[in-house]
């Protein structure tokens, strides 16, 4: 991701690779023990512990789901899973019409040079940290500093304050993080497009097909794993958002919400309330909501099947 | 046919044992059998040698590195961090970590009265508090004495102290006396003739401004001052919130009326650009007793000899004036630390010596302390006339009713009634949305709340 080569997989290379890890060896399980110690290390086992927090109490005393239904029913757990909702709404449309849009186009009707010149432009903000991503929209959205603030007043917002008003936030953060994270998918799906075959392509002008055409009939559909791939990952991060939320809320003077999203609300439960048990739940939930949007996504867009011939 | 069957079948069992699985278990209540008393504290195997930690903010750091300058036999690591200025909960966060790894602690910290509700608890049932009850041992009860009416209100649980006040922040009267000289006003003394002089300034004078409601702090000016009884400590896990008490709407009504005519803005006086823009246009500000330094000076820089001090507003008809306050920090002292004496010689310093005091940045809570500032010149040559008597007064007039409360009163003013406002709502139709918000975030944190 953080390379700007794009990748190009052919397939027949694909298959070998499969179907010589299946013939066995160490060197397979060797390579892969390093990252799988570190997953266990610090993903799976702290998951393991949230688990165990999320159907305990401070005591240690078995909960059942009672820490559930305690979360369910703070005054603060619905809007943060509607805040949310709302986000992933507009994020979503946009990461996947735009950046598979622009991708297209890049790929298909412009001039090479102009076309890796402005790949790499698209890139540089998702180069950015997300802090930093955040203080940059910090200032474009305030419009007493902002370099565009004659669109802001334009559009009749004269303070800050008024930017952020609770309906806009959304798709503030929606607009933050396209801009940070639709480089890196660009590179990605322009990188797709480069392994459709060029016969393919002959084949369709042949017939007749115009770039409208070849776009949703051939383009689109022979990288929809890579669709389905970005989707996945987006709306995990998505359904995890905090850092921006969290900045914007101290930058704008406490006008956002400290509980916006629902992980804020874990990071409150945790370490304001010193509920540990409560928060763990909350962040069950946000697991089994990110597993089954991932499992329907795979399991309806065939993400992982190897096509043997 | 078979297979729908078999799913009904396993969706009732599923829904038992859910059922099952949340009847028959354990209270998942954080609360629940929490309520210890941690009046004494087992403290640690103590080394008067040790080194002591300190946390500060970075306006106390000057008076911490003077005392070690002072005291080099003493031991100490400095650590500059936020003071929990703004709502931060940095150092709550730490110390949750702290207590479930069993050590880090600092030996002693600067903070916002709210740490103190829950440094005075053990974070879980394993823990201890973190803040020690310094009336147990560590400071003398003459010197606890000493300090401004009511101003270790927010130390005080279960009858014990957990903390020093650094300084307090009583709400005052400010405005620019050169402006209101010139503009030919007299300055107010009650509410009523508060709301004349804005709607006048409105009119003879528009684009003048006699507050700001916008900041994160402006209803601790404001509603605090009005004795409104937002979130009244009634026990010590009871809560009352009523803002349909006459004393909240008619300062609603007051400030809607004001903010209508225009000279008091919905945006804050420590907003981007306010200084910028608004700046010289202050001619009245109902603040604390560090906006003169700290908004006037630094933020407006206004020249010197133009801003003063007047008594805080009383209601008409009402004989007994009171005021607001507006942060104010607090020095605690770990249960945890391995050097109890050092910490308490360097905490009893930096709040009740005259060597500090003396030239502290803000208003020392410490009454002969707040002699020595204020009989220091340079605290006061700033203003148009002595603010000695004001500041006085007014430290020993700050309501105690408005409470120090588990949760932050910022957060409901903040993200629920100053969104509402700056949309174009009035505060008076607000007040139901912000009384809900408090009494939900109350309950959230164990409070009962009542609303009569």
């Amino acid at each position: 991701m953080t390379a700007l080569d794009t990748p190009i997989v052919a397939a027949p290379a694909r298959r070998t690779a499969v179907r010589r890890a299946r013939e066995g060896g160490v060197s397979g399980p060797l390579f892969v023990s390093g990252y799988v110690i570190l997953l266990l290390a610090f993903g799976v086992l702290p998951t393991l512990y949230a688990v165990f927090l999320a159907f305990t109490n401070a005591r240690g005393q078995f909960t059942g789901l009672n820490q559930f239904l305690r979360v369910f029913q703070d005054f603060r757990f619905w809007p943060s899973f509607g805040d949310i909702l709302v986000y992933l709404v507009f994020w979503l449309l946009l990461i996947v019409i735009l950046t598979v849009g622009v991708a297209v186009v890049l790929r298909s009707r412009m001039p090479a040079p102009l076309s890796a010149a402005i790949r790499f432009l698209y890139y540089i903000p998702g180069a950015l940290a997300g802090v930093a991503s955040v203080l940059v929209w910090l200032f474009m959205l305030d419009p007493s500093v902002s370099p565009v603030n004659w669109l802001l007043k334009g559009l009749g917002f004269d303070t800050f304050a008024q930017v952020l008003a609770p309906g806009h936030l959304s798709l503030v953060f929606a607009l933050i993080a396209f801009w940070t994270g639709a480089g890196g998918w660009i590179v990605v799906m322009y990188g797709a497009l480069n392994n459709i075959p060029q016969e393919v392509l002959e084949a369709a002008r042949m017939d007749g097909a115009g770039p409208w055409r070849m776009a949703l009939h051939i383009q689109i559909p022979m990288i929809r794993k890579w669709i389905v791939y970005m989707a996945i990952l987006a709306f995990a991060a998505g359904t995890q958002l905090f850092v921006e939320p969290q900045l914007l809320q101290t930058a704008s003077l406490g006008r956002v919400s400290p509980t916006w999203s629902p992980n804020q609300l874990a990071y409150v439960y945790a370490f304001q309330h010193g509920d540990f048990n409560g928060a763990a739940a909350i962040s069950l939930v946000l697991l089994v909501i990110g597993l089954l949007g991932a499992g329907l996504l795979v399991t309806r867009s065939g993400l992982f099947k190897v096509d043997e011939q | 046919m078979m297979s729908h069957q078999r799913r009904t079948v396993s969706a009732i069992a599923a829904l038992l044992a859910v059922g099952v699985l949340a009847a028959a278990c354990a209270s998942a209540d954080p609360n629940a059998g929490n309520e210890s008393t941690a009046a004494s504290f087992t403290p640690q195997p103590q080394d008067t040698n040790a080194k002591i930690t300190v946390w500060t903010d970075s306006t106390r750091l000057a008076s911490v590195q003077a005392y070690q300058k002072a005291n080099p036999g003493v031991q100490m690591d400095v650590v500059t961090y936020d003071g929990s200025a703004d709502g931060s909960t940095y150092l709550q966060t730490k110390v949750q970590l702290f207590d479930r790894t069993g050590s880090g602690w600092p030996d002693v910290v600067f903070a916002a009265p709210t740490d103190v509700t829950w440094a005075s608890q053990p974070t879980s049932p394993s823990a201890q508090a973190f803040a020690a009850p310094v009336d147990q041992g560590l400071v003398p009860a003459d010197t606890l004495k000493n300090f401004a009416a009511g101003s270790l209100a927010p130390c005080q649980f279960n009858g014990h102290t957990y903390c020093l006040r650094n300084d307090i922040a009583q709400v005052v009267l400010w405005y620019n006396k050169s402006l209101l000289d010139q503009f030919g006003y007299t300055v107010p003394t009650t509410w009523e003739e508060y709301q004349a002089l804005g709607e006048k300034v409105a009119k003879e004078h528009p684009g003048y401004l006699v507050g700001a409601i916008g900041d994160t702090n402006s209803h601790e000016s404001y509603f605090w001052s009005a004795q409104c009884p937002a979130q009244q400590l009634t026990g010590p896990t009871e809560l009352r919130s009523n803002l349909q008490d006459q004393h909240c709407t008619k300062m609603a009504s007051l400030l809607d009326g004001l903010i209508k005519a225009g000279s008091v803005t919905t945006q804050g006086f420590f907003g981007q650009g306010f200084a910028k823009d608004y700046g010289s246009k202050v001619l009245m500000a109902v603040g604390p007793s560090w906006y003169g330094q700290y908004l006037f000076n630094s933020a407006f820089k206004t020249p010197a000899g133009q801003i003063a001090a007047a008594a805080p507003l009383k209601w008409q008809g009402e004989s007994q004036a009171h005021t607001g306050n507006v942060g104010g920090g607090v020095w605690m002292i770990s249960s945890h630390s391995k050097n109890l004496k050092a910490a308490t010689a360097l905490s009893s310093w930096l709040t009740t010596s005259d060597d500090n005091l003396a030239s502290a940045p803000t208003y020392p809570a410490y009454s002969p302390g707040a002699k020595a500032w204020l009989a220091n010149p340079a605290n006061k040559d700033y203003f148009a006339t002595d603010v000695s008597t004001v500041f006085q007064q007014a430290a020993n007039e700050v309501w105690t009713g408005w409470g120090n409360t588990k949760f932050s009163d910022a957060t409901a003013w903040s993200s629920v009634v100053l969104p509402a406002v700056t949309a174009g709502k009035t505060l008076t139709a607000t007040l139901p949305a912000w009384q809900n918000e408090i009494a939900s975030e109350a309950k959230s944190v164990g409070y009962t709340v009542t609303t009569q």
